[in-house]
């Protein structure tokens, strides 16, 4: 049986598929109400050191309705890091105050060293363009929980698929379970050859395609919506027309198909229009909401209060 | 014209045949090799092998371990290891990638741990056909090359 007691989160590549039924299989325990006050007596700190209101909150909630007690650091202005405490020195010393440290970190690979420099687990909240695995847990989490499974799922996955990390997590791990891939971007925003390399290797079925309109013929069951920057454009008019064809209306939901479901790792700006958030279609709220049962079930699993 | 070689031959010690030139000191720097005693090293013979010519490194009174001599792979995977015993070829070796290397790669990530925050550098074998290797800390995967060797 897997036991994630002391283990960290640090990144999907050290998952197995295993692990990640379990942890979806544990969200759904919590989120019916079967499990609480599993983190009673224990003490979460949530180290920030760039902000990230939302994600922040969710982890705080998320301990407070299990029953445990948190604190931590939200703005790295406010930490000893500014008075020239080295990053290690702080893991260290702060480890020994909690029972699970949360941490997010602006440089890539911290939550990982952060994790052997700890005492207690470390829950990595995103460590700059790297991993954020809390949401591909609540990615999948809220697939299974609309669709019952997570394999034989047609998925789509729009916007920018070049630099969005939740969407090279979300890959991997829809990789381990037997699902259809649809990349769905322009030409200059496509998914890294590393990624579909990955996917090669695990047997996986994936299409590149630019065309909205063409994964109308795909009967895509999830549509995962991510946004595109406009920094990663140099030419302000070319941002604008790839902007405009990658937004999704009741009409293209209609075009889509009608059982098909919207997600979307939040915030939007404007590639979702506000007229879709009344369709069924369209569950991101959802899946924000589903971010506490997830991060609820995490926190329990490597803490031990739940098994 | 051929000629004949003008790197000594030696009693005792490590030879690494076959390194592209001019990898020869990069090589040294691999292994981490300091004030050990004498080394020869020989630049830019003509080689069939490799069409810019090989570098020949002799290492008097040291045998290599297996772990040191599969660094070198990283940059010359090509390369040839003998071993020489009382002036006499005691093993002649292979050399296959490390699975996992410390110390040795610089991550080129900028914003990775082990350039901002002083994490170990750590990278293990993702692809032996391309040589590449991932960082175990922000998880780029990198074909190496020789600006990746960390300097001493």
């Amino acid at each position: 049986m897997v036991s994630f007691r002391g283990r960290n989160i640090v990144s999907i590549r050290d998952m197995s598929h295993n692990d990640l039924t379990k942890v979806v299989e544990t969200t759904e325990l919590v989120k019916r109400g079967e499990s609480s006050g599993f983190l009673k007596g224990k003490t979460i700190a949530t180290l920030f050191f760039e902000p990230s209101t939302r994600t922040r909150l969710s982890f705080e909630s998320a301990v407070l309705k299990s029953g445990g007690s948190v604190f931590g650091i939200a703005n790295p202005k406010a930490s000893s890091e500014s008075k020239g405490e080295s990053f290690a020195d702080s893991i260290r010393t702060v480890s020994g105050y909690c029972d699970v440290i949360v941490i997010r970190h602006p440089v890539e690979g911290a939550a990982r060293m952060a994790s052997e420099l700890s005492s207690t687990p470390v829950i990595n909240a995103g460590d700059g363009a790297n991993q954020h695995p809390t949401q591909t847990f609540l990615d999948l989490f809220t697939m299974k929980e609309s669709f019952g499974r997570l394999d034989n799922l047609k998925i789509g996955m729009m916007g920018d698929l070049k630099y969005g990390r939740t969407v090279h997590s979300l890959a991997n791990a829809l990789a381990m379970f037997s699902n259809e891939l649809i990349f769905i971007s322009p030409p200059s925003l496509q998914m890294p050859g590393h990624i579909l390399k990955e996917l090669d290797d695990g047997n996986i079925r994936y299409r590149n395609i630019a065309d909205l309109e063409e994964a109308g013929d795909y009967d895509l069951d999830i549509l995962y919506v991510t946004r595109i920057q406009k920094e990663r454009f140099g030419d302000p008019q070319e941002y604008e027309k790839v902007a405009g064809i990658y937004r999704i209306t009741q009409e293209t939901i209609n075009m889509l198909g009608k059982d098909i479901r919207v997600m979307h790792p939040l915030p939007r700006v404007d590639e979702i229009a506000e007229e879709v958030d009344s369709m069924p279609n369209a569950i991101y709220f959802t899946q924000a909401h589903n971010g506490i049962p997830t991060r609820q079930a995490l926190l329990g699993l490597v803490t031990g209060g739940l098994d | 014209m051929a000629r004949t070689y003008k790197v000594y031959s030696i009693e005792n010690g490590t030879v690494i045949d076959h390194i592209p030139t001019p990898l020869a000191l990069k090589v040294i720097r691999i292994l981490g090799l300091g004030n050990e005693g004498i080394m020869t090293i020989g630049i830019g013979f003509n080689s069939e092998k490799h069409p810019r010519g090989k570098d020949i490194l002799k290492i008097e009174n040291r045998e290599l371990s297996h772990e040191e001599t599969n660094k070198i792979a990283l940059i010359a995977p090509d390369a040839t290891i003998n071993i020489i015993k009382n002036g006499k070829v005691e093993e002649k070796r292979q050399i296959t990638l490390p699975s996992e290397v410390r110390d040795i790669l610089s991550c080129p990530n900028p914003n990775c741990a082990t350039n901002k925050l002083g994490a170990g550098k750590r990278f293990l074998l993702e692809n032996k056909d391309t040589v590449t290797y991932r960082c175990v800390y922000c998880e780029r995967a990198t074909v190496v090359n020789a600006d990746m060797l960390t300097p001493k």
